[in-house]
């Protein structure tokens, strides 16, 4: 099943043309690793999923549900697309436990305790339950990264997109962050990912994609894309990277 | 010596009077004015032109009028037009509120566009409406930055409130102006009013001190 689809998809910042004309799908449980150099557009097509940026043309379907159809309630769509960000975006006037549990209390009517204890399972599945009660401006970036993946899935979403969430980090701490990922991909989880972590691509991404100033240029598996790419830009992107 | 405090004395019940109008008034029209605040300071960042336009309007024509203008044309102006009659207190409050509202507008525009953009992402990420985010994550975060220049704004207003004396309510300033005009001790009467601002300003300053602390804490 298709959990996400991309048709014809356009996106113009002013005269900017940033996406050109963007096909592709997100099947179920498939990690998809977006890759390709700065300003390819691939952080635009992940914020036009979720609909942070409004899209100029084309279509997106989420789950079968067209994001932009005026009777879409976008605010319940997005409750199935968890969103990890480069910067982290915690909510610093809010504990650990706060900024997982704010969500489901708040939207899914889950009580104090009920929210509470989904909060100590995903705080222990990220390896921070003994942060808890601190605020995040306590928190090391890769902890952040963490607490705000925990966030993301406490609202039970069918899909998680992630916005290079290793780029803002000190390298000691991109693997702890990478770790995560990479239990949650076992797991199932239906991920779109935009990284720089060619290492990370290659390993646990069922579909790499290479973009490039707004288009889509080549997409497979890994051993596809990395040891044997047919684009010529692909290629000349990928002996400056690996 | 003696009689300087003996004519202060005197008068101090009608000043205490004047000091607790004018803290009515400015309380009443500082409450009002933050509710109107918020409001235009939200419209001037929406997405909305139109929600734009009047939030912007209302916030030049009030900053580029004088306030003591404004007071006259509500208390005299505008019930020769329409047909209201507001009592000095009404016209005051009225006048007060649209004055401070106009400040606080910028005051609140400045905080939440002061809160980074990713905030709202991350709240409309995890499904929150724009109300939402607004009130749980993006407000209690700004409102904390603006508590200095709240302060100032409501020291401000407190002491604009020295102007209804124009139209004849009976505030601080005017209670003192009605002691002197009987007895002509100026000099003593207006330190004594000047004191009893002073007194409702610093407290004021105190609290905010205070509140300034206890936030920064948490």
């Amino acid at each position: 099943m298709k959990m996400i689809e991309v048709n014809n998809l356009k996106k113009s910042f002013g005269k900017l043309e940033v996406l050109k004309d963007i096909n592709m799908d997100v099947n179920t449980q498939e990690v998809v690793c977006v890759i390709g150099p700065s300003g390819s557009g691939k952080s635009t097509l992940l914020r036009c999923m979720n609909l942070l940026e409004e899209p100029t043309g084309g279509e997106i379907l989420i789950e079968g549900d067209n994001l932009t159809a005026p009777k879409t309630n976008i605010n319940e769509l997005r409750q199935r697309l968890g969103m990890v960000f480069q910067q982290f975006n915690l909510f610093p006037h809010k504990t650990v436990m706060e900024n997982v549990t704010m969500g489901p209390k708040r939207l899914k009517g889950k009580s104090q305790s009920e929210a509470k204890e989904l909060g100590t399972q995903l705080l222990e599945k990220v390896g921070l339950v003994d942060k808890a009660d601190v605020y995040p401006d306590k928190l090391s970036g890769g902890q952040k990264q963490r607490v705000a993946m925990a966030r993301a899935l406490a609202m039970e979403p069918h899909i998680m997109l992630f916005d290079e969430p290793t780029s803002a980090l000190d390298p000691e701490m991109v693997g702890e962050v990478l770790q995560v990922m990479k239990n949650l991909a076992e797991e199932g989880m239906t991920m779109t990912i935009v990284t720089h972590e060619m290492g990370f691509a290659k390993e646990v991404a069922d579909r790499v994609i290479f973009m490039d100033e707004g288009f889509i240029v080549e997409q497979g598996t890994p051993d596809e894309l990395f040891d044997n790419p047919q684009n010529e830009r692909t290629k000349s992107f990928l002996s400056k990277v690996l | 010596m003696m009689e300087t405090i003996n004519i202060i004395l005197e008068g101090l019940p009608t000043l205490l009077k004047g000091m607790g109008m004018t803290i009515e008034i400015t309380v009443i029209s500082l409450i009002l004015a933050m509710v109107i605040g918020l409001v235009l300071g939200v419209f001037s960042i929406t997405k909305s032109k139109i929600l734009r336009m009047i939030s912007t309007a209302f916030v030049d024509i009030i900053r580029g009028t004088p306030l003591l203008v404004q007071i006259l044309f509500i208390y005299f102006g505008l019930p020769s037009v329409i047909d209201i009659s507001l009592t000095a207190f009404s016209a005051g409050v009225i006048a007060i509120t649209v004055n401070a509202a106009a400040y606080l507008v910028e005051i609140f525009r400045a905080g939440i566009n002061s809160i980074d953009k990713g905030q709202m992402e991350a709240g409309r990420t995890i499904g929150f409406s724009y109300a939402q985010t607004m009130r749980l994550i993006i407000l209690p975060q700004a409102i904390r930055r603006m508590i200095p220049a709240f302060v100032n704004q409501f020291i401000v207003s407190i002491k604009d409130t020295s102007l209804l004396s124009a139209i004849g309510l009976a505030e601080l300033t005017l209670a003192g102006q009605s002691i002197y005009a009987a007895n002509f001790r100026a000099f003593e009467i207006l330190f004594a009013v000047g004191v009893l601002y002073f007194i409702i300003i610093y407290s004021l300053t105190l609290f905010s001190r205070w509140l300034e602390r206890r936030l920064d804490v948490a």
